[in-house]
């Protein structure tokens, strides 16, 4: 990392109604350096990359590039600018050949309005050679593999002339050896003088490639260091805080008979890929039991399976004590006792556009006391609602305000007071403190144990490593679409955390 | 703990409700709201007058004669005189008998709107209702008049459920888009209805084989005239049918289980599923109920004063397309509905037979009631076009305030 500054990102502060994305982050990149940008889940990485790309803009702060200040209004002009964005999710046209993906916007013609199609494929070919992408340019992408498409998003932003290469997350979509791969074309690029921001929450990667890591949480920069003196520890220490965890007061859990069983369950994705594949567990009356791991592991088709929201492949759900029939509905998996606090309040959990008296019968609403013979009792709606509102101390409005004039926070003790009001045998919640700020975090903390002491079966996923261990009676770690691990409560957090990066798996092969 | 609650201490730990002027706007758009459609009417009118003005009329002549045409100043003329043999009387009661039919096709397609689907197939959906009306009409004349009238009714609405229920049902199967195959079935039956009234058709008159047309329903499917008489073609009981259907409307979306499940369902579909609801049925069940307003408006038009249908008169009918102006002036709502169908039953009798052509040229006029339909769908498309300019103009001038800060 001896070359020049080749960007530069001073004081970038993006703030979102609430909250602060970005708070005054600096960060530079040398010719030829791998520089990692590491940090949780919201810590403000996708922000800063976004604002970089020119697909957000900061409220203050600049961008220099080449010693020259910039401002981008678009990825258009971040392109012209030499920086190119892998995402980790790719885009690209799967019906179109690699080399027509490549040069896609800049396309080689002839005669001015064909497409040169072999002129096209002779300069994806010299560039894939050059820097070792091994990647046939006649290819359907529709027929390639995952860790090729990534490939093709790479020389795409070669071709567009990128000396800046953002990276995404780009490991969170690859098996270990295209992993490996990957790191090997990272390595030539840097040879080439190419500058590299790799983006990613695993230490490891970080550590190996990485030659300056910086951290970030909750949207500050913590420190930069050179790769080769950090640790995984002083890393992880950087990312999480240690005095940030939430230490949740609870009692030791008294767990009773088996609420929630689950026996092989399989689901897909809507890319129909597997993504749960043969989870069995149980969750007790009493007990907080949560999912570990890290996002994309199958969690969210777990959690859309038991809740019939997406429909399983195949397996066996019992709850408290009786087996649901197939197939599971989501209707079905509510009248068998399942509560669910979905991961987006405001795409699923709540209708913005109804009132809270509306959102609060959501699940209920075809039931005596809400209706009776499809008639609907909207003065009964009014009652049910104003009485979860004073239990649930939901502030900013009454029974007809409409759920969109409220803070998050009020939005999620909605969500909250209406899965708990029903008295579930299992209250899945999912990601429940998303977006939240700490005194509505607390809040909802202690709903769940209070659910639990009230001989509830809780079942947690959360992406955030210290709301499980500060949470969780039992842990159970998942990884691609596996349960993996089970620990205690006080469970290693580095054990854990080796497992969420399939850390167990890989000493096993 | 503090550690933690530093970082956000500055923000306010209660985000600030969205009480935005264009948030409230963009939900009043979208479930009501008074404000903008009558802007968005009188918009329309404006703009239908500058273009009078700019042909060398009078607009205020030709307002006020399309006003007189449709019978508007009758209801300033108190004492009222209810006499059909006078002008104004007769004007009105004509107007009213298309705002029955405007009614229910703005009706059909409201109600598919408030689960999310637009149904563009409230011409086809009539045109089967009027069919299905004028064969069950022609039959069973020996039945006495209620239960003819009923049972042409019922038919005729239960076909035009089927007919949408077709696009519905391929929505919820295939995901087929509803605009797409609502379009396509308006097609199926214009040729299916061409060809049953047509020489040869099977619901051809019997009387006379050269004429392509229907055969004339029978006496007792006849509704009665309560305003005029039959024969002057006055104003019949259905239009006590098309206000039931308007509260039928409202009891149905605000007071049963279903109507919540629509709403739920249009507002957002996903947490309508997390809910427990039944997407894929409720497009069905919606796109039925909406066949079935547009269905019953054909058979109230037919069993009301048409009597019998030429293969002219369908290639010629556009009252089921205009539904779609009436509901999206109306913002789908049950009275909104009911005023933008008195309003635009009134502009199209107005301009065309209760019209002095002393006074406007009617040519003239009728192209005025198409544009001022187009200005209508035009701005109400417009007034999303509106709200994002406005929001869009906040962020530049936001974004001037950041930049204006000195670095």
């Amino acid at each position: 990392m001896s070359g020049e500054i080749v960007l530069e990102l001073r004081g970038i502060t993006k703030r979102y109604p609430g909250i602060v994305a970005d708070d005054h982050v600096d960060f530079d990149l040398a010719a030829g350096e791998v520089h990692a940008l590491l940090g949780e889940n919201g810590a403000g990485k996708s922000t800063l990359m976004n604002i970089l790309y020119g697909l957000t803009k900061p409220d203050e702060g600049e961008i220099v590039v080449k010693g020259k200040r910039v401002t981008f209004s678009s990825a258009k002009d971040a392109i012209e600018a030499g920086i190119g964005m892998v995402h980790q999710h790719f885009m690209l046209i799967p019906v179109m050949t690699v080399a027509e993906n490549i040069v896609l916007g800049t396309e080689p013609t002839r005669e001015h309005v064909l497409l040169d199609e072999a002129g096209a494929e002779r300069s994806v070919r010299e560039l894939s050679q050059q820097f070792g992408l091994a990647v046939d340019p006649t290819a359907l992408v529709s027929s390639i593999t995952v860790g090729q498409q990534q490939r093709v998003e790479i020389l795409k932003a070669l071709y567009r002339g990128a000396q800046i290469l953002i990276l995404d997350e780009p490991t969170a979509v690859l098996t270990p050896q295209e992993a490996g791969e990957l790191f090997a074309i990272i390595r030539s690029l840097k040879e080439d003088g190419k500058s590299i921001i790799f983006i990613s929450h695993k230490l490891n990667e970080v550590l190996e490639i990485a030659d300056r890591v910086t951290v970030l949480r909750r949207g500050k920069r913590i420190d930069t260091v050179p790769g080769r003196e950090a640790t995984e520890e002083t890393l992880a220490r950087m990312m999480v805080g240690r005095d940030v965890l939430l230490r949740v007061d609870k009692k030791p859990a008294s767990p009773g008979e088996v609420a929630l069983k689950v026996e092989e369950l399989r689901a897909v994705d809507d890319r129909h890929l597997e993504k749960v594949r043969g989870v069995s567990f149980t969750v007790r009356r009493g007990e907080i039991v949560a999912i570990a791991g890290v996002d994309g592991n199958g969690q969210t088709e777990l959690i859309e399976a038991l809740t019939g929201l997406r429909r399983a492949e195949s397996g066996a759900i019992e709850v408290g004590g009786r087996p649901v029939l197939a197939p599971f509905t989501a209707k079905r998996m509510l009248d068998a006792g399942i509560g669910h606090i979905p991961e987006d309040r405001q795409r699923r959990g709540l209708v913005l556009e109804f009132n809270l008296a509306e959102n609060v019968a959501l699940h209920d609403y075809d039931k005596a006391p809400d209706s009776n013979w499809g008639w609907l009792f909207p003065a009964q709606l009014v009652r049910t609602a104003a009485r979860l509102i004073r239990e649930f101390d939901v502030r900013g409005g009454g029974p007809l305000t409409l759920a969109r004039a409220l803070s998050g926070g009020n939005q999620q003790k909605v969500v909250v007071a209406r899965e708990v009001a029903r008295n579930p045998v299992v209250l899945i919640a999912a990601q429940p403190t998303r977006g939240l700020d700490v005194g509505a975090i607390e809040y909802v903390h202690r709903r769940l144990v209070e659910e639990r002491d009230s001989g509830h079966a809780i079942l947690l996923v959360s992406l955030e490593l210290d709301e499980v261990l500060s949470l969780a009676d039992r842990i159970l770690v998942m990884y691609e679409g596996q349960i993996v691990g089970e620990h205690a409560a006080g469970a290693d957090e580095q054990q854990i955390g080796l497992e969420m990066l399939g850390g167990r798996k890989a000493d096993a092969a | 703990m503090s550690e933690a609650a530093a970082p956000t201490a500055n923000v306010p730990p209660e985000q600030e409700p969205s009480t935005d002027f264009v948030v409230r706007l963009g939900v009043a758009q979208r479930a009501g709201g008074l404000a903008v459609p009558i802007l968005t009417a009188v918009l329309a009118f404006l703009a239908g007058g500058i273009v009078v003005a700019a042909t060398g009329h009078n607009p205020w002549t030709a307002y006020h004669g399309i006003w007189d045409g449709a019978g508007f100043n009758w209801l300033f003329n108190i004492p009222w005189d209810t006499n059909t043999i006078h002008n104004d009387a007769y004007n009105l009661s004509q107007t009213l008998l298309i705002t029955t039919t405007l009614i229910l096709t703005g009706l059909a397609v409201a109600f598919s709107f408030r689960c999310g689907l637009f149904n563009i197939g409230g011409q086809g959906q009539y045109l089967v209702g009027l069919i299905v009306a004028n064969w069950i009409g022609c039959s069973f004349a020996s039945w006495p008049t209620l239960p003819h009238v009923v049972l042409g009714i019922v038919a005729a609405a239960v076909a035009g459920a089927a007919w949408a229920g077709i696009a519905g049902f391929l929505k919820a199967t295939t995901g087929a888009h509803e605009v797409i195959s609502t379009i396509m079935l308006n097609w199926i039956a214009i040729w299916g209805g061409q060809y049953l009234f047509g020489q040869g058709g099977p619901l051809q008159n019997t009387y006379n084989p050269a004429a392509p047309e229907s055969g004339t329903i029978a006496q007792s499917a006849h509704i009665p005239a309560f305003w005029g008489t039959s024969e002057l073609q006055g104003l019949d009981y259905g239009f006590f049918v098309a206000i039931a259907a308007l509260v039928v409307f409202w009891l149905i979306l605000n007071r049963t289980t279903l109507g919540y499940e629509v709403r739920a369902v249009g507002f957002n579909a996903e947490a309508a599923a997390y809910g427990g609801i039944n997407v894929r049925r409720k497009y069905i069940q919606a796109m039925a109920i909406s066949g079935a307003f547009a269905g019953l408006a054909g058979a109230l038009d037919m069993l009301g004063y048409l009597t019998q249908f030429g293969v002219l008169d369908i290639q010629a009918s556009q009252i089921g397309f205009l539904g779609i102006a009436v509901a999206l002036l109306g913002r789908n709502t049950a009275i909104g509905t009911g005023i933008a169908a008195f309003l635009f039953g009134g502009l199209l009798f107005g301009t065309t037979h209760g019209l002095n052509s002393n006074v406007f040229d009617p040519v003239l006029a009728g192209n005025l009631t198409s544009m001022i339909q187009g200005l209508v769908v035009l701005f109400v498309g417009a007034d999303v076009f509106i709200l994002y300019l406005w929001s869009a103009r906040r962020k530049v001038r936001r974004q001037r305030a950041a930049e204006a800060v000195p670095t």
